[in-house]
């Protein structure tokens, strides 16, 4: 019991952190139909950032906004220089681009930052806490707490904010959008922003717990993909709650039946949740008008 | 003449919406048969429902006195069905004989192990349905489309060729949801022939339509669909004269 | 046969090949490689192309191919053939059963489903030491011979490879040209109108689904004594999606494009090797480019663009 109480804990924590990288898929998912293989990379790209820039001499406040920001004109770039121009291609092509754009992101970081494996510190003293007879660190805590904070300003973005129902509508229909009169280039290009930002600020949070290096997004990644499916592809609620639950269902399998196949387990549960829901949890199934 | 179609108080219900209710009719061989209605009355649910697309929620439907009415889509086609769609369902991805070949799926039988192997049984079956998709391109006027690539043709030849495909499979019923839609003056003539030569060849065409002089020119019977019930059923000119049908929807002409 | 010229070109250069360039390193190991990816990308193109099912899950039906052969003739002492046969037995039934529940999902779901059972298998080849050898996976395959000369040399393992990868790509020329590949393509332009036309889309999908694995199972096994040694590191999650970046690059639903594409991801890394550390970034920007300039597919490409100079010209002349 004791034992689920710090699983759930842990679960919890790298569950925030799916959910950030979800929320990233399922936002250029939305705005553009295309799942983008590089989201992992935001998430290193926006990590690594940080690590150098401490290392200039930043302070940690400044070199995380400054990488965060770095990341999104990542983002921005992928959009302008990759997406754009196959503007015409099946959304199969895309997919393939964006695996290109992976990759080169990847050569990229290594040639600038090398194979090592970096860290950094935590955000604050990291002595740990104890609730009952389960211990939780610090950081911990900031994970889930910085998760929720920028998940509710994405949704305070999406409902409220002009720009936020703009890009809301491309999703409903591009074709409508463009004719009242938003600019769905920019809009996508925005969501493209916006997601490299939230990788970037997973990447921030993640890397005091578990390190970083040049090829460490590509799991993370797939992780996130993972969880936006689990709930429900292209709900952005359903993508936060599929990363909690993936993260959970993974550390638990992790510590009471098998830690080498901790994966397995994970993987096998959203394999089951598909075949009882074939659209993940909060999905809507698709209906074809005939 | 014998009942080919039977449709015994057929209802489907989505959730609280009865979108059929208590529906009965039959359907004789050799005929034209026309269902009409407004928007909304249950034309293309209608037809969903005797192709297995939407289960009853109560009701059946018999086809040549056999109950089909929870067989699978493809098993209901091997029996003798065919259908064209209101939103058209072409092969985009194949040419236009491609498409009729498809049609032709159940007047052949090679596997996919004989068809990797291009066994010589094969190779006269290719020959054989080419042979019969040309045929129903001819019927539709379509010959001279054979080898061009179905993304990109006019919507007008798409909907012919939605005609050619099914009835390539040579079916006892065709069904017809809405095969004018979209279709300008000249072509709806051309449809109108199409349809009768398609009778004449010994198919029964059920047709779902709101084109009424279409209906009119065409059909030997009329049904008419309101909120999902039968409102009115019988020869075309007393559907027109039905007081009941003028005031429901009647009145487009 | 005109249908078949095209193949016949392509077999006589393969056949050529090591005649004319006996002892060229590209030519008889990097073939090798090139042939097996050509079989595994023309199997997931019968999948992925014709009948339009995601699958990022191939590499894990290669891997249970050498896997069988490995442990089979390792650990049970049983004729190669025969363990080639019952891993290919293993396949089929295990992918049968997989079939029916995975491919009732569409599109981003098929692709998670699939991708789950890669990871799924890869983890199991990982952590199943005792069966599987772990990380370090198991060596020491017996020979595999045929009508009684030992394939021992990468010379016999160039001709043993070639033929089934001609084979493969033959089956594939055929079945798209036959009433199994239109009912293919019908499952993939339009299931709803495909089961209209009579067929059984759900055995349909799971037919091409089984008959890909077992082709990516057989070349496992020949993969696994041909290399005398098999790891989880070959048949990973990352080598799924370099397979389906082959079928796509040269251009989905095409037999030749799935070959044109293995052939540029295998080589592709070997001529990069020159730029050392800028390896990985140049593989992935030209894999980029080509894909934001010809998204149809390389192969797909060039061949719209010689039929259109074809027919241009053709137009010219009759005029």
């Amino acid at each position: 019991m004791d034992q689920l109480l710090q699983f759930i804990i842990s679960g919890l924590t790298v569950g925030s952190i799916y959910a950030l990288v979800a929320l990233g898929f399922s936002i250029i998912y939305n705005a553009s139909d295309v799942v983008n293989f590089a989201q992992g990379e935001f998430v290193m790209i926006g990590a690594m950032s940080t690590i150098f820039m401490l290392k200039a001499g930043l302070s940690y406040p400044l070199a995380a906004f400054l990488a965060i920001a770095v990341t999104a004109c990542v983002g921005l770039a992928l959009d302008k220089f990759a997406i754009e121009p196959a503007k015409n291609a099946t959304v199969v092509s895309t997919i393939i681009i964006t695996i290109g754009a992976s990759i080169f992101l990847r050569g990229a970081a290594l040639l600038i930052w090398g194979k090592e494996i970096y860290g950094l510190p935590p955000f604050t003293s990291n002595d740990p806490i104890k609730i009952g007879s389960a211990t939780i660190l610090p950081q911990n805590l900031w994970v889930m707490l910085g998760t929720a904070v920028t998940v509710f300003a994405v949704k305070y973005f999406f409902d409220h904010t002009r720009m936020g129902k703009a890009i809301l509508a491309c999703s409903y229909n591009k074709k409508a959008a463009y004719l009242v009169g938003i600019n769905v280039k920019r809009m996508l290009l925005v969501s493209y922003g916006l997601s490299a930002a939230l990788g970037a600020a997973a990447g921030l949070l993640v890397t005091p717990i578990t390190f970083m290096s040049y090829n460490a997004g590509v799991m993370l990644g797939l992780k996130g993909f993972c969880a936006a499916i689990l709930g429900g592809m292209g709900n952005s609620m359903g993508a936060v709650l599929g990363g909690i639950l993936l993260g959970i269902v993974e550390t638990v399998g992790a510590g009471f039946i098998s830690s080498g196949y901790k994966d397995a387990i994970a993987f096998l549960v959203i394999m089951l949740v598909l075949f009882v829901k074939p659209s993940g949890i909060l999905g809507k199934g698709e209906t074809e008008r005939v | 003449m014998a009942a080919l179609l039977e449709v015994k108080r057929l209802e489907k219900r989505f959730g609280g919406l009865k979108a059929i209710s208590e529906l009965s009719f039959s359907v004789p061989e050799r005929m034209i048969f026309s269902i009409i209605g407004p928007n909304g009355a249950g034309k293309t649910t209608l037809f969903n429902l005797l192709t297995n697309i939407y289960r009853p929620s109560s009701g059946s439907i018999l086809f040549k006195g056999k109950d089909i009415t929870s067989l699978p889509p493809f098993k209901i086609a091997r029996l003798g069905i065919s259908r064209t769609f209101q939103n058209l369902q072409v092969f985009l991805n194949m040419n236009v004989i491609e498409n009729v070949m498809v049609g032709c799926h159940l007047r052949s039988k090679s596997g996919l192990i004989a068809s990797a192997l291009r066994l010589p049984s094969v190779i006269k079956e290719e020959r054989d349905v080419k042979q019969m998709a040309l045929e129903s391109l001819k019927f539709c006027g379509l010959s001279d489309y054979a080898n061009r690539p179905a993304g990109g043709l006019p919507y007008g030849i798409l909907k012919k060729l939605e005609v050619a495909r099914a009835i390539a499979a040579k079916p006892k019923l065709l069904l017809m949801d809405e095969p004018a839609a979209g279709l300008n003056d000249t072509e709806t003539a051309e449809l109108c022939q199409l349809i009768k030569r398609i009778c004449d060849s010994g198919i029964t065409v059920l047709l779902v339509e709101h084109n009424m002089s279409l209906i009119m020119e065409i059909s030997q019977r009329v049904l008419v669909l309101n909120y999902g019930r039968l409102l009115a059923e019988g020869p075309p000119e007393e559907i027109q004269k039905n007081p009941e049908v003028i005031a429901a929807y009647l009145g487009q002409g | 046969m005109k249908r078949l010229s095209g193949f016949v070109l392509f077999g006589a250069i393969c056949l050529i090949l090591p005649i004319v360039f006996p002892d060229n390193y590209y030519v008889t190991v990097v073939g090798l490689t090139i042939f097996i990816n050509i079989i595994l990308a023309v199997s997931l193109n019968l999948l992925m192309g014709f009948a339009g099912q995601i699958s990022l899950g191939h590499a894990a039906f290669f891997g249970l191919g050498a896997y069988s052969s490995a442990i089979l003739t390792i650990r049970y002492g049983i004729n190669p053939w025969l363990a080639m046969l019952a891993g290919s037995v293993f396949v089929c039934i295990l992918s049968y059963i997989l079939s029916r529940p995975i491919l009732k999902l569409k599109g981003h779901y098929l692709a998670m489903a699939t991708l789950g059972l890669g990871i799924i298998v890869h983890i199991f080849f990982v952590q199943a030491d005792e069966l599987t050898g772990g990380p370090d996976g198991i060596s020491g395959l017996p020979p595999l011979s045929i009508l009684g000369i030992v394939i021992d040399s990468d010379i016999k393992w160039y001709l043993v490879l070639c033929t089934y990868m001609l084979l493969s790509v033959l089956f594939s020329l055929n079945i798209a040209d036959s009433r199994a590949g239109r009912a293919l393509s019908a499952v993939h332009g339009s299931e709803i109108a495909a089961q209209m036309m009579g067929i059984d889309t759900a055995k349909v999908k799971s037919h091409i689904f089984v008959f890909s694995a077992l082709m990516a199972s057989i070349a496992g096994s020949l993969f696994a004594h041909q290399q005398d040694f098999v790891s989880p590191e070959s048949f990973s999650f990352f080598f799924s999606i370099e397979l389906v970046t082959m079928v796509v690059l040269g251009g989905l639903g095409s037999t030749f494009g799935a070959v044109i594409g293995a052939f540029i991801l295998s080589i592709l890394p070997e001529v990069l090797i020159v730029f050392e550390d800028f390896e990985v970034l140049i593989f992935g920007a030209i894999l980029m480019i080509i894909m934001i300039f010809l998204p149809e597919g390389l192969f797909v490409a060039l061949k719209n663009k010689v039929l259109a100079l074809l027919s241009a010209r053709a137009k010219r002349e009759s005029a």
